[in-house]
């Protein structure tokens, strides 16, 4: 299935959705101000955040005004190309070695993602490692596992409460001696206002640097769909610290669409690289701006 | 506990704005009720919540009497806080008990919300009030889950019942058989995140709660979740009927927002919040003074709840004998240091103060001074510990190589105690007023 299919399933699946706000707002006769107003609280409504909603409504006022659209259902393609224009970004394609590091606070799926990454990595072919560096919450090395053993890649991991930069050192080595293609580098939640947890996260990436310089080293964001307008501070607190490439977005199989994606896109230029759709291994799929909004709208 | 914290900068801004105005007209009111608007949405507060609570804020602070009034300003911030406490509900609410044994409270909510760790910190707060806690593992999907509790039990002493990954109704049913059996007064039933949208696995809840009929139903939220928390909460709310709400992940920067939401969507109470990753990190949930914490109006109930736990009785004489006696040593301090670590940090404790929470930043507090303060301590003497007086030029030299620090911070360590020292002192003969004068700590962290 589709990244749009299963959006749209997802979308279906619920009865008071931005989808059914919006469709509402643009069934006005005109674009008056109470239909602004109504859009607005639409995308307000999907976690789109009052700066980002703000903008995206004013963008579309001037547009209308400029290209002297009249129609709700003309306006509507506007919104989509602004709201498209926001999100969509030019990715690098990968280079190998590559590792992927994935953070993120607590609870958002991170050690599942990179199972689902894994996973991917392989059909495609490649050889992969995970470093199991969450070693602070129970039984997380064991979660990770498991998910190894589904997509058939080696684990490494220590015990609990070891140093994560010593695992992912160790990762490293291993990958440098065989020849791997793909690290991927699994963390500990953390909340992005605790100093020390931050600094580990930075002692993790300078393990990469230096043991391998020439490797393509991505790190990312991963972000729980239904997160508020907090996923703006996350994204800005973590970027500060290890200079994040792009998000993950999980959990988009709910009923929020993950709209602070747009706050995110709009305030700190972000990209989305892989959106997680459900709970089976091959339910992460590369992200598409207008497939997104298409279903978002 | 930054709970709240930039929302309260926020209204903090806009009631300093209009109090520096005296008499409000019309249009000034009508932008400081725009600017709150933002604020709440900002902070994920529901914006259907939003809407009715800045319709309700407006009738009132656009009646006659404040628009005439000379403090105008004053009236709005209480209306304000009436209204979110009215949102909130007012009083605590505590965890209901069955008539029978065993009490069974069951954790529901969505993935990653944080139930498996809360299962472990509400069994360690039950079991300080003398409750015998049986943690029944019924989360039989994701990957490791039940390891996870396991270690989350003997963190916390508590004994896991587990049947590895069968039916969850047969779980729970055995365990609750288990907890009779073996005199287990309370059970608490850790079952798998689920998306609310999830029928069929919303229905297996339903056939839990009906196997073992619990005494409260708690659904466990992250507070960092935007506009889809009432949706979630709803939907729980009507299928399973729970009895009340645990925020977990208060100690982000997360503004909340969801808390506000909750009760007024669900008409269910927000019982316990979780604050930090340690076991201990939970704390009942008092809306009147998350109200007044909102607002940056302190909350000293919860410091002084929290002191009470962090000192025994026996520490507190103790300690006030002393002060008398002007015997209070660096010994003690060292003490006092390790209580304020335990009460949450020195970050934590200043927010709770009136007229604080505005004014401390995080990045303003150190919390590693403190544990620099503790090894400059552990590096002295017993005797100069007791004795700070005769630590002079070489002493000050050892004891800053010997905890690894500069002689300056051994310097400003001992400034520091002298500090503390005095404003102890006075804490005792003024009460309230006297802890005002820690205001002044603020620049030593």
């Amino acid at each position: 299935m589709g990244f749009f299919k299963k959006l749209a399933e997802g979308i279906k699946k619920t009865k008071d959705t931005i989808a059914k706000k919006l469709f509402y707002a643009f069934s006005a006769r005109e674009l008056d101000d109470e239909f602004y107003e109504s859009l607005e609280e639409a995308l307000l409504a999907g976690d789109v955040g009052v700066t980002a909603s703000e903008s995206v409504v004013e963008e579309l006022k001037e547009r209308a005004f400029r290209e002297k659209i009249k129609s709700p259902e003309n306006a509507k393609s506007v919104l989509k190309e602004i709201l498209i224009e926001d999100i969509e970004y030019e990715v690098e394609e990968y280079d190998y070695p590559l590792v992927i590091l994935l953070s993120g606070v607590n609870g958002v799926g991170k050690t599942t993602a990179i199972g689902k990454l894994a996973h991917m990595f392989r059909e495609q072919g490649k050889s992969v490692v995970i470093a199991a560096a969450d070693t602070f919450r129970a039984a997380a090395s064991e979660q990770l596992e498991v998910w190894g053993e589904r997509a058939g890649v080696r684990v490494i991991r220590h015990n609990e409460g070891a140093d994560p930069a010593a695992v992912v050192y160790d990762a490293v080595s291993s990958a440098k001696a065989r020849g791997t293609d793909v690290v991927l580098v699994d963390t500990a939640g953390r909340l992005h206002n605790k100093k020390n947890l931050m600094e580990e996260l930075k002692k993790i990436c300078r393990v990469v640097d230096r043991e391998l310089p020439n490797a393509d080293f991505r790190k990312y964001l991963v972000l729980d769909a239904t997160t508020g307008q907090n996923g703006v501070a996350q994204a800005e607190i973590f970027s500060e610290a290890i200079d994040l490439d792009g998000i993950v977005l999980t959990k988009l199989d709910g009923t929020a669409k993950g709209g602070v994606v747009i706050a995110i896109s709009v305030e700190l230029e972000l990209p989305v690289l892989y959106v997680g759709v459900g709970e089976k291994l091959d339910d992460l799929i590369p992200f598409d701006a207008k497939d997104f909004v298409e279903a978002l709208i | 506990m930054s709970v709240f914290e930039s929302l309260s900068d926020r209204m903090n801004h806009i009631f300093s704005k209009l109090r520096n105005k005296g008499k409000l007209t019309e249009l000034e009111i009508k932008q400081a009720m725009r600017e709150i608007r933002v604020a709440l949405l900002e902070a994920d507060v529901n914006f259907g919540v939003v809407k009715d609570f800045v319709a309700a804020v407006s009738e009132k602070a656009l009646g006659e009497d404040i628009l005439k009034s000379l403090t105008p300003a004053q009236q709005i911030v209480k209306i304000v806080n009436d209204e979110l406490v009215a949102l909130m509900g007012s009083k605590h609410q505590k965890l209901a008990v069955s008539d029978r044994p065993p009490t069974v409270y069951m954790m529901c909510g969505l993935q990653g919300a944080g139930k498996t760790t809360m299962c472990g910190k509400l069994a360690l707060y039950l079991r300080k009030q003398g409750k015998k806690v049986l943690l029944v593992a019924a989360d039989v999907y994701r990957p490791a889950a039940i390891q996870q509790l396991g270690i989350v039990g003997k963190k916390v002493n508590t004994e896991v019942f587990e049947m590895g990954q069968i039916s969850p109704v047969k779980i729970a049913k055995e365990g609750i058989a288990y907890a009779l059996k073996n005199g287990f007064d309370t059970v608490i039933i850790d079952t798998a995140g689920r998306l609310h949208i999830d029928e069929a696995l919303m229905k297996e809840l339903v056939d839990v709660k009906a196997a073992v009929s619990p005494a409260e139903i708690l659904l466990v939220v992250d507070s960092m979740t935007g506009q889809d928390a009432v949706t979630v909460a709803d939907t729980f709310n009507k299928t399973l009927d729970v009895t009340g709400v645990i925020m977990t992940k208060l100690d982000g920067d997360t503004r909340g927002g969801a808390a506000l939401s909750i009760k007024a969507v669900t008409g269910k109470p927000i019982k316990f919040s979780g604050t930090g990753e340690k076991p201990e990190d939970l704390e009942p949930f008092h809306p009147d003074r998350m109200a007044s914490r909102i607002l940056g109006m302190g909350d000293v109930l919860t410091l002084i709840e929290k002191a009470e736990q962090a000192f025994s009785k026996e520490q507190a004489e103790n300690l006030q004998k002393k002060l008398k006696e002007r015997s209070f040593t660096l010994e003690d301090y060292l003490e006092q240091l390790d209580s304020v670590k335990k009460m949450g940090g020195i970050g934590d404790m200043m927010k709770m103060l009136p007229g604080m929470a505005g004014k401390v930043k995080a990045e303003d507090i150190d919390e590693d001074k403190l544990m620099r303060a503790k090894v400059i301590i552990q590096s002295m003497t017993p005797k100069e510990r007791r004795n700070p007086d005769i630590i002079k030029g070489s002493r000050r030299k050892r004891i800053a190589q010997g905890s690894g620090t500069s002689i300056q911070e051994v310097n400003q360590l001992l400034k520091q105690f002298e500090m503390t020292r005095d404003m102890m002192a006075r804490m005792q003969k003024g009460g309230m007023k006297g802890l005002r004068g820690m205001r002044g700590m603020k620049g030593l962290f």
